[in-house]
């Protein structure tokens, strides 16, 4: 079992600040965007924004892969 | 055709419909143990996404999301920060459960304790838990399925008995069909909630104000404490949110279901690449949270906010509609792949 890359645990780690440690900064209602208020705007975004940071770490996870031959044994 | 038979009509039809799908999954594969649990480890892209992430589309997408925005307010919105969240725990640790249950042939998560730790108490250990923690999941998803049932017929059919029947046909086709019944069974399940989501979300906000933005206008003006955490409770506030969001991100694939769910894939790459791009399976969570708030405003003297979005529901469409949801709704029943984990 190979471990994760350390880039990729850090992408992994960009959503949960976003999400989950930075509540006090986002829980507001203005500025309204596109008639969210900010709160709701913010964690629809990340809804999309989420699956960037991990398709970012996916590629990486797949090229260490590809380079190590099969994986390793865990 | 009174309102209360023709929704009772469609909803009994594509329950059916669902369950004739879990039942037809078994044909032309021989089945043993590891067919029944895991599939054989032979599903693909499709299969795992509907299995794993059609455990969004649960009653609790519908009733409890919608209900908490009715209710709550903006503490709601830990829902949607604990689901794309829960994925990203997937990313890392999926495809390594995965690899020691290929290699050892696992079928379970007592199983896995036992083959990663070699410890026989610890996976017994493993095991109870997950039963003791399954009991009130699988009390919650019934009530969920008994509520619409009974809303959807007009209280024509009461809770219990819509319970009992519900829970046996499903028990009937996982004993049939195995994991391969569940996957195939949500195939219907997902396609009707996910356009009903969609067309109920966006339709009924406009319905009474015009849209989405003038929605929260009109609940900005007249209730703005209800959009900010802790909204119309008294202790939801920020610690809460976090420490709510942290355990159940974290604590998702520890649902015996869930985690033996992996097992099922062809390979760690399908369960990784999926991880990715599921959070944005969630996006119809929002448009539930969207038809609570706009319940709060147009009928705020409900008794319980869970019914809310079957209440508007019936109010703003014909009965057929309301047959629709509510047959999604008990397709969605007591997520049936708990009858496959222990």
């Amino acid at each position: 079992m190979k471990r994760p890359h350390i880039s990729s645990v850090l992408l992994g780690l960009i959503p949960f600040i976003a999400i989950c440690f930075t509540v006090s900064l986002w829980d507001r209602i203005d500025p309204v965007v596109f008639g969210l208020p900010f709160n709701f705007f913010w964690l629809i975004a990340w809804l999309v924004l989420t699956p960037v940071c991990m398709w970012a770490a996916y590629r990486l996870e797949e090229r260490s892969t590809a380079s190590d031959g099969e994986g390793g044994e865990g | 055709m009174s309102p209360s038979v023709s929704a009772l009509s469609i909803t009994t039809f594509i329950g059916a419909l669902g369950s004739l799908a879990g039942f037809l999954a078994r044909f032309g594969r021989k089945m043993d143990l590891e067919q029944w649990t895991v599939a054989a480890r032979g599903f693909g892209t499709m299969l795992v996404w509907l299995l794993m992430a059609g455990e969004i589309y649960t009653t609790f997408t519908f009733l409890g999301a919608s209900g908490w925005a009715y209710s709550r307010g903006a503490p709601v919105l830990y829902i949607l920060g604990y689901q794309p969240l829960m994925y990203v725990v997937a990313f890392f640790i999926l495809p390594a459960v995965w690899e020691i249950g290929q290699k050892r042939k696992l079928q379970t998560q007592a199983d896995f304790f036992q083959a990663r730790y070699q410890n026989t108490y610890l996976s017994a250990l493993a095991a109870m838990v997950g039963v003791i923690a399954m009991l009130p999941y699988v009390q919650l998803q019934l009530a969920g399925l008994g509520i619409i049932v009974e809303i959807a017929s007009y209280g024509a059919i009461h809770r219990t008995p819509a319970m009992i029947i519900a829970f046996t046909i499903v028990a009937a086709f996982v004993f049939v069909s195995g994991i391969r019944g569940v996957a195939w069974a949500s195939v219907l399940k997902d396609i009707l909630l996910l356009f009903a989501a969609v067309f109920i979300g966006i339709a009924i906000p406009y319905h009474y104000f015009g849209g989405i933005g003038p929605m929260f206008a009109a609940i900005a003006h007249a209730r703005p404490q209800h959009l900010v955490m802790p909204g119309s409770t008294k202790n939801l506030g920020h610690s809460w949110y976090i420490t709510s969001v942290l355990m159940t991100s974290v604590g998702f694939f520890m649902w015996p279901q869930n985690f033996a769910a992996s097992f099922t894939a062809r390979s760690a790459k399908i369960l990784r690449r999926n991880a990715v791009f599921m959070p944005l399976y969630s996006i119809t969570m929002p448009l539930m949270v969207f038809v609570g708030l706009t319940a709060l405003m147009v009928l705020p003297h409900l008794s319980n906010g869970d019914l809310s979005l079957l209440t508007i529901v019936r109010q703003t469409f014909p009965a057929w509609f309301l047959g629709v949801i509510g047959g999604a709704g008990a397709l969605r029943r007591s997520s049936p792949k708990i009858f496959t984990v222990q």
